[in-house]
């Protein structure tokens, strides 16, 4: 029984989360044109969490669904507002916008916790504020298979995110709506990112390392890297949550520390590396 | 003007404002079929904004562009990608794709992104035509400058339009790169019949390898006419406002400004 009602649906989150986060990153860095941009950098996760909490406040009784369309428009909403200031910013220094990115990000945190702090529910914030797949039991987190459909549309559409990221020239001379495509892109990553964080929390760093090291492998032709991204993300979140389960066991660690850790160092490498 | 009929790339009367100001205002004209023509003239003319109205990629406030007589809005995007191309300056990305993969995408117009043989064999031809073939599977961001503008180059060829515009192609070239660009654009024309218009800057370029020069001024057009007219020392010097001493040689004509 503990096989069917936690185990299962554990590692099928754990797959489908890290796969999607990667997936999502990587459409993020061709639609914005810059390598350091993610959920993590642009503020992607904490909208999510803002979105969770609004929902709470205002409908205390919300379901997940609810919740998760919150933070979908959150997260959808945060995005837009990101790649619009990407769009806007005439001197595109590579580091300078995922670190204009992780301040919109802690400024958007500090207004979620101003408003759980006035309506006490500081301590549920917390459960999000670090990915943790323990919870993942049969029956709350089947928010989760959203991610499959989204990653199909990315598939048919890797060709399309590559294009845009050549620029919005570029992709108007092939006949294609830049806007489009740059909609399409950004609802799908806010998708896999609502998702996630309403089932299992935040999760750092993933879909900002993998599609980097995927890219560095194997290049950004969205259409090829797209399986490998994807398998790299999932087996990242597969051999973190083991090793979270075995280093302090019987107990466990968070993914989503194990995760910050490993890809916050690595992003730190990432950045030493590829911004030259 | 009489035989605007036979031209496919006509355009009436088109300004553009940003703001209060004007940049080009009321531009006539047409674009000679199975030719190169250069837009020159100094910075702030009009040129790109005259291409870009002509491509699609900008909107003008004012005047209308007839392309096979029809106006240039009323196509669809798609299929005009197939009828009509356009080049912008590449800015520098650090995208890792192959050149073939850039290439390739040049057939989105027809197949969508699943490339069929007859696709993948344009492909192929594009690559050659530009003499990429040992360059095909190389990123384009390890390239050099002109590697990669010829890459992009192979990519509009692949698209195969019968217009192909392109916003000032040669820059940051060196000279090699320069006369290997324009020495394509002249096959594109001379051997598959299609129809070139560049901005460019250096007018030695435009005096030996273009058949028509469009010369703009303060956003209006001052001539328009074959480049063995247009290159004269008088409309030269009213264009640029420097002195022009004009040589001859295998029947082309170059321009020497320095030191007059």
């Amino acid at each position: 029984m503990v096989f069917v009602i936690s185990r299962i649906p554990r590692t099928l989150a754990l797959i489908l989360v890290g796969a999607g986060l990667s997936i999502s990153g990587f459409i993020m860095q061709q639609l914005s044109q810059n390598r350091f941009v993610s959920p993590t950098t642009s503020g992607g996760l904490e909208a999510a969490k803002m979105g969770i909490l609004f929902a709470f406040i205002l409908f205390p009784e919300a379901s997940l669904t609810v919740r998760m369309l919150s933070a979908l428009v959150f997260t959808f909403f945060c995005a837009l507002l990101f790649i619009f200031f990407v769009e806007q910013v005439k001197h595109k220094n590579t580091v300078f916008i995922p670190l204009v990115g992780l301040m919109f990000g802690s400024i958007l945190a500090s207004v979620s916790t101003f408003f759980a702090f006035k309506h006490n529910i500081v301590q549920n914030t917390q459960e999000w504020l670090l990915g943790d797949f323990s919870a993942v039991l049969q029956g709350q987190y089947e928010a989760i298979y959203i991610i499959l459909p989204v990653v199909v549309i990315s598939y048919i559409y890797a060709e399309r995110f590559t294009i845009a990221g050549m620029g919005e020239s570029f992709a108007k001379n092939l006949g294609l709506s830049y806007h489009t495509i740059v909609y399409i892109g950004l609802l799908s990553v806010s998708l896999v990112v609502s998702a996630s964080v309403v089932t299992v929390g935040a999760i750092p760093f993933v879909g900002l390392i993998i599609p980097n090291v995927v890219s560095m492998l194997i290049g950004d032709n969205l259409r090829r890297a797209l399986p490998l991204t994807a398998f790299m993300g999932a087996v990242l979140l597969l051999v973190c949550d083991i090793l979270g389960r075995l280093l302090v066991f019987p107990y466990e660690i968070p993914i989503g520390m194990t995760v910050g850790i490993i890809g916050g160092v690595t992003f730190f490498i990432l950045i030493l590396k590829r911004s030259k | 003007m009489e035989n605007q009929k036979e031209n496919k790339l006509v355009f009436q009367g088109i300004v553009k404002e940003y703001g209060k100001k004007k940049v080009v205002d009321g531009l006539d004209g047409a674009i000679k079929d199975n030719a190169i023509t250069s837009l020159i003239g100094p910075n702030g003319a009009g040129k790109s904004t005259l291409l870009s109205i002509l491509s699609r990629l900008l909107k003008q406030d004012g005047g209308d562009v007839f392309f096979m007589e029809q106006k240039l809005q009323d196509y669809k995007s798609s299929e005009l990608a197939k009828k009509l191309s356009i080049l912008k300056q590449s800015n520098q990305m650090d995208v890792k794709l192959t050149v073939r993969d850039l290439v390739a995408f040049g057939r989105f117009p027809y197949s969508k992104g699943r490339l069929t043989a007859t696709d993948w064999q344009k492909v192929e031809e594009a690559i050659a035509f530009s003499d990429l073939q040992d360059f095909a599977d190389a990123y384009i961001d390890e390239l050099s400058g002109g590697q990669r503008q010829r890459a992009f180059i192979a990519m509009i060829i692949a698209q195969d339009t019968d217009y192909i515009l392109l916003d000032e192609p040669l820059n940051n070239l060196d000279m090699k790169h320069s006369v290997h660009v324009m020495k394509t654009l002249r096959r594109l024309v001379d051997e598959l019949g299609k129809t070139v218009v560049i901005v460019i800057h250096e007018i030695n370029f435009a005096a030996q390898y273009s058949d028509y020069i469009i010369a703009l001024k303060d956003g209006k057009i001052c001539y328009n006419d074959t480049t063995h007219r247009v290159i004269n020392p008088h409309i030269l010097h009213e264009i640029f406002g420097i002195a022009f001493d004009i040589i001859e040689k295998n029947d082309r004509k170059i321009c020497n400004y320095f030191n007059l």
